[in-house]
């Protein structure tokens, strides 16, 4: 496993992908804080986690695309699944290796909160009487990344599974980008209301549905800084979920 | 060292193996030899843990490769037909990588220094596999398969798409291996099997035809006679004169031209060698013989030998099944009906030799 770990690390960087990743991720999320924090002269970060997550749409397609469907492609999977390796071990090398990438682009873009409290440290220097807290909550941050960090393992996992099941990288990049759009923005429709401020979905039932499917409806909690269990279980069962799947999907394969 | 016990894989209602068994014996060299799509990659997939049987057992020196998948496949070196290259690494880092990836517990210099002296690729070493020949992506590939020493090593088509110098420095690469390892290479070219084999297991519909000692099926081989001859003179009769020529079972005129001679596939009846007798009969008649070329049997020659003789003698055995049956008393409705037939036939054969013996009787009379 730790092998296959290694060489997909270095697959990220001695391919483009990896530093077009970083690169576009860095520079997004510099321009998301930038825009919802500074520009418009809050402290809150919540906007920012949210826009953020708009971004993993077209970005976790980036780092899971070619985890299986070009091993597929070249034959090399025939290489792993001789080797001594077990199928679980061959799937959480791949899957480990892009959420590092993940988790190390999310832990680098941390700089973007730096100018906040800069700007916070300041404006209390000159306020110095004021018993008001000002500047951003260092908790609700910290609380937002690691839920961040949680809903990205989900969605790369969802990313996993579709690269195993395609021998294209674009194919994979592609219907990735649709599956992962639809479980983000899926929450959208409940929000829409007609002229009467009524809600366009009228069945209640269908509502609680979209937003149990919808992973960001999850992540308004941690936007009001409050810190929800039952979310990251959420996220990590369906990272689980569909890790499960891909290594039965290679199972099925040999049995085919 | 390897034990393969009814061996099968379906694919859906297809079935591309079907009850296959074999052993072979450590230290030995074993050649798959079957016609494309006759069951060799599958059956090499299963017993390297890449695809699983539908039923059947093949274990690695008494390791199930279902039950122990990781067990057995520390024991097996495996290069697929296609080998399994990551291009945009230097054959270094490839060869690191198999390395990590079979934890190997080697020295780990030392072990690829001699993989590399073993297939000849230290000069490509440092070189990114995209960028090398077909030949040596061929030979990163058997070095895969050689690294951690397994006990098993298995290629399948190691030769294909090689030049000729190259398919010869494989060969004999393969030979030496032989020695410390035991090896199944899987090919669909007699001549490959012959000269690198102990042993040749033919398979064809995903069944196996013949397992043999690789002397044996030379024997075979040379058994069958043919030839092709350069004849100079007038075409209609000198294939005539072929064609009554006792020890000749077989002739007839090539589309080849040189001048005024042409070329003559000559086939010769079961044991018999007809090259000296030939030669004398055309020097008498003055018709010279410009050139004689000994045809090797190919592949569909050996199929058509081999493969033949087994079906033919299965085939014959059902059909005798079938009629004892249907004179039998104990007839199913399904059997009744193909025997019925079968019985017809037989019955009419019957009356008709009755016929033509009463006739005979007749005319003796």
């Amino acid at each position: 496993m730790l092998a296959i770990y290694r060489k997909e690390m270095r697959s990220y960087f001695i391919n483009p992908i990896g530093y077009i990743y970083l690169g576009v991720f860095l520079v997004f999320s510099a321009l998301l804080c930038c825009y919802t924090t500074i520009i418009s002269g809050s402290y809150d970060t919540s906007s920012y986690f949210t826009f953020l997550i708009m971004t993993f749409i077209i970005l976790i397609p980036i780092l899971t695309m070619r985890l299986f469907a070009e091993e597929r492609k070249l034959r090399t999977e025939q290489l792993l699944l001789t080797a001594p390796v077990t199928i679980t071990g061959m799937v959480m090398g791949k899957y480990l290796a892009a959420l590092t990438m993940y988790v190390g682009g999310i832990l680098i873009s941390c700089i973007n909160f730096l100018p906040l409290y800069i700007i916070a440290k300041q404006e209390n220097a000159d306020n110095a009487t004021s018993l008001t807290h000002i500047g951003p909550i260092t908790g609700e941050i910290v609380g937002s990344v690691i839920a961040v960090i949680l809903l990205g393992a989900a969605l790369i996992a969802v990313g996993t599974l579709i690269s195993a099941l395609t021998e294209n990288q674009l194919s994979a990049a592609v219907i990735t980008i649709g599956v992962i759009a639809v479980m983000v923005l899926l929450n959208v429709f409940n929000l829409l209301t007609d002229s009467d401020g009524q809600p366009i979905i009228g069945s209640y039932i269908v509502r609680s549905v979209i937003d149990w499917i919808s992973v960001i409806s999850r992540f308004s909690n941690f936007s009001n800084g409050i810190f929800d269990y039952a979310a990251l279980l959420y996220y990590a069962s369906i990272a689980f979920v569909f890790l499960f799947l891909t290594v039965r999907v290679y199972e099925k394969r040999r049995w085919g | 060292m390897i034990k393969i016990e009814h061996l099968v894989k379906n694919y859906g209602a297809h079935c591309a193996v079907d009850d296959i068994s074999f052993e072979v014996e450590p230290g030995e060299i074993v050649g798959f030899l079957g016609p494309n799509g006759a069951g060799k990659s599958t059956t090499m997939n299963i017993l390297t843990g890449y695809l699983s049987s539908t039923s059947g057992k093949a274990s690695i020196a008494g390791i199930d490769i279902l039950r122990d998948p990781i067990g057995a496949k520390k024991l097996i070196g495996y290069l697929p037909e296609q080998p399994p290259l990551y291009l945009d690494m230097t054959v270094e880092e490839y060869l690191n990588f198999n390395y990590d990836l079979k934890c190997c517990k080697l020295d780990r210099d030392a072990h690829l220094a001699e993989v590399c002296e073993t297939v000849k690729i230290k000069d490509v070493y440092k070189k990114v596999i995209r960028t090398l020949s077909k030949g040596y992506r061929q030979r990163v590939g058997i070095a895969q398969a050689l690294i951690g020493k397994p006990k098993v090593i298995i290629f399948d088509e190691p030769t294909v798409g090689l030049d000729p110098k190259q398919i010869i420095e494989i060969r004999n690469l393969i030979r030496g291996l032989g020695k410390e390892h035991t090896v199944i290479l899987s090919t669909h070219i007699l001549q490959e099997v012959q000269a690198v084999c102990d042993r040749i297991v033919i398979i064809n519909k995903g069944k196996i035809v013949a397992n043999e000692k690789t002397e044996n099926i030379s024997h075979v081989v040379e058994n069958n006679r043919r030839f092709n001859i350069k004849i100079a003179g007038p075409q209609k009769d000198i294939l005539a004169m072929l064609k009554n020529m006792q020890g000749i079972s077989y002739a007839e005129v090539l589309a080849e031209r040189d001048g005024d001679a042409y070329t003559y596939m000559v086939e010769s009846e079961y044991g018999v060698d007809i090259r000296k007798k030939l030669f004398y009969q055309l020097a008498e008649r003055g018709w010279p013989m410009i050139g004689m070329e000994a045809l090797g049997m190919n592949l569909e020659d050996i199929f058509i030998t081999v493969v033949d003789k087994s079906e033919e003698v299965k085939l014959g055995a059902t059909r005798n099944r079938i009629k004892r049956r249907a004179r039998g008393t104990e007839k199913s409705a399904l059997e009744r009906e193909v025997g019925a037939t079968l019985y017809e036939d037989a019955q009419r054969q019957r009356n008709e030799s009755a016929l033509t013996s009463n006739a005979e009787d007749e005319d003796d009379e």
